[in-house]
């Protein structure tokens, strides 16, 4: 236990932590917490308290704070504690105030001075300390007062000392860069230090460094390819200067295994960044990269880690073919693993190298389904994420519709607004019809309505007033009514949100009597409905009412007689009296209109002019409310910009890809903030939609290949193209009609849905062994092109076929048998703990193999082992105290005292905690001695011996390592000082690598 | 880039170490332990050791009855930080010998003294199990 195992420590504060230990309840522990801030209030303000003890309080304090309750009547003696000469204390002291403490405190001033002392310390220990609290409390006003010493220490022999240093000035430039942009050489400096942790840590601030301004660094790319080179194999040379490569003589370092992979994750992050569109910088890491590909471990965890990493770069970097293949090796290797683990990052990768590669994605369809349809959420929503990026017109239906299903299915209001607005997007992206599109939003909205950004809603009011941008006024007429008649089906649904009631009102007070199907009575039935049921939300009210007065304003000049229904005059009447203005005037309004003659209606509100085209391209919207106007002049060429762009065309940049063309390029991040951009995305859109044609968008998702050859006649020289690209690597994004249409079955065939299939579909895909047939069928025609590349890919295809359904099947039983290992857990204590700690690691610490033997006399009872005096053996985990146990094995002729004193405990502890704690209080060292005579009592002689000596000697005793004596003199020893594990909490005691 | 809270929970949900790398104010921290305690103790073992809350995600690991929760940014390596898990456990055996739930609670100073050397400003800056634990010996020494 390196330590003297808790007893340097009151019985008071063993006390505290023993009932928040075994508190059962949240209740609970805030009632014994609530209680300790009552008692910590009254003795921390005593006079004269111990600093040993005062250390104590504070560490209470921080227990209060980490649970959740307000301390703050303590921070002051916390920062006190800054100022005592002890190393302990003061280390506490600036923990305590990390903890408690935001940069901006006002007590935080009371701290700088100290800091400043301590900087200049000649004990490295208290630099350290001094430089832990400046990386969290110290902002930007009070940077100046501490940055001069914190640049002299970057040059610190101790190299502990300059990590820290350095991971201060990045905290200086995360707060304000502005303060230490004359030091941001400093980093480059750094990477050069002997140390390789210090080099580690200097990536941290040079990949913020880069990922601002990419182009000032890449005169690093060699030095940070040479150094991942070195660090790669674990050496790295003492002194190693990034403008020259290194002298052969130079003395090496071994690096630790764990820092040189953290490092290798470091660099090819940084290098992801200064590859991206350069082909020439990227040149420069494709052996490197290539080489980690090759040795990099991948039967661990952390070597997983590097080649996950290693897959990121490669897909952000200027594209390399051989590098894509073994980024794609990689990914199916995670996809087919067992682990859900790797089965997450696979779906992560393949999301990533999607954009460069999108054929990768069909090699994997199944797994990809398989993770979709897994019950868990996580994966559930990463390939969520990955179809999002692989969407295209002819897959756009089942995608949205899934993914529709899914957010309807989930609770989680920020997901489900992400959700949403992915569907939006999609949907308004790739819509194949009107219909579905106007299915399609209704759907979204009515689900996720309130949390739909409302500019979503007033693009789907400007969709339908412009039509699809075409020039064809019988389609736009035909949306608008189909628009209508779904809103009147679903108006009537209770609880609507907001948002969509809104767009429906709207859309039936423009074209709710433009078709002549249905009567302006019905409809302004229907609109006073509205404004009845949803009387609270003034928003909709007032768009009914607007909309009332458009059907009205419509019949006028059409000339027909205006017969305001009895409940539509009741609303107008109350709404003129309503507390709102708004309401108010436009109750008002609808009565004037109402009240003019034919011509005035026709030119203060003419029919279908909700977007009136005028000169200069610009266009006006009349939107929702019809007071407000928006005008918007588009540059579409962006002319002014062409020669920047050439530029970068030439340096190796990829060529801008317009976005209805393009699948994954939008990044989550750029998703996010996507909402807050006025334009592209959600602004004005003026191009058609695409419209559903199966032959035309290409890279589509997988398929089974034959079928559709098959059926669809192809001509000859796309053959071996198509089989080079199913065979081998991926050239970027060409558009080959056929193997679109090949990938589409394979979906349709999977997630079965009916709407899905076009006709050329219908009749394949049934059986394997047609299929087959399909396969022999097209080779023969192809005559000998590439046969066996072929089938290859067909007999891989074939077998996950095979597996597939018994993959689901494993699954299942898999996590249907979950609540049955649960419960075993439960039962068998310690063994199903180990079971659930789930990653297979290394071989930890080995332990005695007597204390398994014990755990499995646990597990089941032997009468021998457990003969302590005690008949009844509790045989159930909620009632069998293990330790008891452990201590027959620790000495047989102990057992008595062991139970005298489990008898006995409760009165015997606290007189002699009374006593050590005088012994604390006069403050001599003696303390530990008297727990240590105590303990001698339970356990054998010559731990009996070790404890005769000093403290000290205790402590090394205790850290010399595992074994299972020292465990279980920890758990007398601690059952010795009260803390028993009754029922309530045997868990307190398992060993965590157990 | 990095890692923005380290937490210890235990079965019950009960936090037994708590460490912010960005300031939040005691109610959100309550809150936010909260709700992501409750997403990651109903999980099972098969599951994967990722979860996705709002803006970040939460890899974690569980050792006998005691979790360990890391919240990181989204482009962090959720693989990378499993294994720094694993050194923190395997750090803090070294030094308790067979660390259990209660050895943290009764050191939790020491607990955070070894989170200090391991992580700065959400960044895992050592990764040697001897430099973690060479100051806090040192300290001990002292005392």
């Amino acid at each position: 236990m390196g330590s003297q195992g808790g007893f340097g420590q009151s019985k008071e504060f063993l006390d505290l932590v023993k009932s928040i230990g075994e508190a059962r309840s949240k209740a609970e522990e805030d009632r014994i917490v609530l209680n300790e801030i009552e008692t910590l209030k009254r003795r921390i303000s005593e006079p004269d308290v111990p600093k040993r003890k005062m250390k104590e309080f504070i560490i209470r304090l921080v227990y209060i704070e980490m649970l959740g309750h307000d301390a703050s009547f303590g921070y002051i003696h916390a920062v006190k504690m800054t100022h005592d000469d002890n190393l302990v204390l003061k280390r506490t002291g600036y923990l305590a105030v990390t903890l408690f403490l935001n940069e901006d405190h006002d007590l935080i001033i009371l701290i700088v001075n100290t800091i400043q002392k301590d900087l200049k310390s000649d004990n490295y220990l208290v630099v350290c300390a001094a430089l832990n609290v400046v990386c969290k409390l110290i902002n930007e006003e009070t940077i100046p007062a501490v940055l001069p010493q914190v640049v002299d220490l970057l040059g610190h022999s101790k190299e502990a000392v300059r990590k820290k240093a350095i991971m201060a000035l990045h905290r200086f430039y995360q707060k304000s860069a502005s303060s230490v942009q004359h030091l941001v050489s400093n980093f480059r400096k750094k990477l050069c230090d002997n140390d390789p942790g210090v080099m580690g840590a200097t990536l941290c601030p040079l990949f913020d460094l880069i990922t601002i301004d990419v182009n000032s660094y890449k005169d690093l790319v060699i030095s940070f390819v040479s150094i991942l080179k070195q660090v790669a194999e674990r050496r790295l040379p003492k002194s190693y200067d990034y403008h020259q490569m290194p002298a052969p003589f130079i003395q090496v370092y071994v690096v630790n295994l764990n820092l040189s992979l953290i490092i290798q994750i470091r660099l090819l992050k940084i290098l992801a960044l200064l590859g991206s569109g350069d082909k020439q910088a990227s040149e420069n890491m494709y052996t490197v990269v290539g080489d980690i590909f090759r040795k990099c471990d991948s039967s661990s965890n952390i070597g997983n880690a590097v080649l996950y990493e290693c897959i990121c770069c490669v897909s952000s970097i200027y594209p390399n073919p051989k590098l894509l293949e073994s980024a794609a090796d990689v990914i199916a290797r995670f996809l087919k693993s067992d682990s859900h683990n790797l089965k997450y990052m696979g779906i992560d990768a393949l999301g990533r190298l999607i954009k460069t590669s999108p054929e990768i994605a069909e090699q994997h369809q199944l797994a990809v389904i398989d993770c979709l349809e897994d019950p868990d959420d996580t994966l559930k929503r990463k390939t969520f994420e990955l179809l999002y990026k692989m969407t295209k017109s002819s897959n756009v239906e089942v995608i949205v519709d899934r993914m529709i299903d899914y957010m309807i299915s989930i609770n989680d209001n920020h997901y489900k607004t992400e959700i949403a607005s992915r569907c939006v997007e999609l949907a308004e992206q790739f819509a194949p019809s009107n219909h579905w599109f106007i299915q399609t939003m209704n759907k979204v909205f009515e689900h996720a309505g309130d949390l739909v950004n409302i500019k979503v809603a007033h693009n789907l009011m400007r969709l339908i007033a412009e039509g699809f941008g075409e020039d064809d006024d019988n389609a736009d007429s035909q949306l608008r009514s189909s628009a209508v008649e779904s809103y009147l089906r679903i108006i009537g649904e209770p609880k609507l949100p907001s948002v969509f009631l809104q767009v429906i009102c709207w859309v039936l007070g423009e074209y709710g009597t433009a078709d002549g199907k249905f009567s302006a009575s019905y409809i302004t039935g229907k609109l006073c409905d509205v404004a009845e049921a949803y009387s609270n939300d003034e928003t909709v009210k007032a768009y009914a009412v607007t909309a009332l007065m458009k059907i009205y304003a419509f019949e006028l000049a059409a000339g027909r007689k205006v017969d305001m229904l009895p409940e539509c005059q009741s609303l107008i009447e109350e709404l003129s009296a309503s507390h709102s203005t708004d309401l108010q005037q436009r109750a008002y309004e609808l009565q004037a209109v109402i009240g003019l003659d034919v011509h005035a209606v026709e030119i203060i509100m003419p029919s279908d002019a909700s977007c009136e085209d005028i000169e200069g391209g610009a266009k006006i919207h009349r939107l929702g409310v019809d007071t407000q106007y928006f005008c918007i002049m588009i540059d579409k060429n962006l002319s002014f910009l062409s020669g920047y762009v050439q530029q970068a065309l030439e340096k190796g940049a990829q060529p801008y890809i317009p976005e209805n063309e393009r699948s994954g390029m939008s990044t989550i991040s750029n998703f996010r903030t996507q909402e807050h951009q006025e334009s592209s995305m959600h602004g004005l859109r003026f191009e058609a939609y695409e419209l559903p044609k199966p032959t035309v968008s290409s890279r589509i998702p997988p398929v089974s290949l034959a079928s559709s050859t098959e059926l669809v006649p192809v001509p000859e020289p796309s053959y071996p193209r198509e089989t080079q690209k199913v065979a081998s690597l991926p050239s970027v994004s060409s558009s080959d009609p056929l193997e679109l249409r090949l990938r589409l079955d394979g979906v349709q065939k999977k997630w079965g849905r009916p709407t899905y299939s076009s006709s050329e579909t219908s009749t394949s895909n049934s059986v394997p062994e047609k299929s087959v047939n399909g396969v022999t069928k097209v080779v023969d025609a192809a005559g000998t092109v590439s046969t066996r590349a072929r089938d290859t890919s067909y007999d891989s295809r074939k077998a996950e076929v095979e597996i597939s359904p018994e993959k689901q099947k494993l699954a299942a039983s898999l996590f249907g048998g979950s609540s049955k290992t649960e419960r075993r857990m439960s039962t068998t204590g310690h063994k199903a703990g180990k079971a659930g700690s789930h990653v297979a690691e290394k071989p930890q610490v080995s332990k005695g193999s007597d204390r398994s033997a014990a755990e499995k006399t646990v597990a089941q009872p032997q009468p021998d082992l457990l003969d302590l005096g005690d008949p009844t053996v509790p045989s159930s985990a909620q009632s069998y105290d293990p330790f008891k146990q452990l201590e027959g094995l620790l000495d047989s002729n102990q057992v008595t005292s062991s139970v005298n004193h489990n008898a006995a405990g409760t009165d015997k502890a606290p007189d002699i905690m009374g006593l050590y704690l005088e012994t604390a209080r006069s403050g001599s060292g003696n303390g530990s001695g008297v727990d240590v005579n105590l303990l001698s009592g339970l356990s054998n002689p010559t731990v009996k011996n070790a404890h005769e000596g000093t403290a000290t000697t205790q402590s090394t005793q205790f850290s010399k390592g595992p074994n299972t004596k020292d465990a279980l003199e920890k758990d007398a020893l601690v059952r010795q000082m009260g803390v028993t594990p009754t029922s309530q909490n045997p868990n307190l005691f398992k060993d965590l690598l157990g | 880039m990095g890692i923005r809270f380290i937490l210890m929970v235990n079965k019950q949900g009960q936090t037994r170490l708590a460490q912010y790398y960005e300031w939040l104010t005691l109610e959100e921290r309550r809150a936010l332990e909260g709700e992501i305690v409750r997403k990651c103790l109903a999980r099972t073992e098969q599951q994967c050791s990722f979860v996705e809350h709002r803006n970040y995600k939460i890899v974690y690991r569980r050792y006998a009855s005691l979790f360990f929760l890391v919240g990181v940014d989204n482009d962090e390596n959720e693989l990378a930080i499993l294994e720094f898990i694993h050194l923190l456990v395997e750090t803090m055996d070294r030094h308790f010998g067979n660390v259990c739930e209660l050895d943290i609670m009764f050191h939790l100073e020491k607990a955070h003294f070894m989170l200090e050397e391991m992580v700065m400003n959400g960044c895992i800056v050592e990764t040697s199990k001897s430099n973690i634990l060479s100051p806090i010996q040192l300290m001990d020494k002292l005392s």
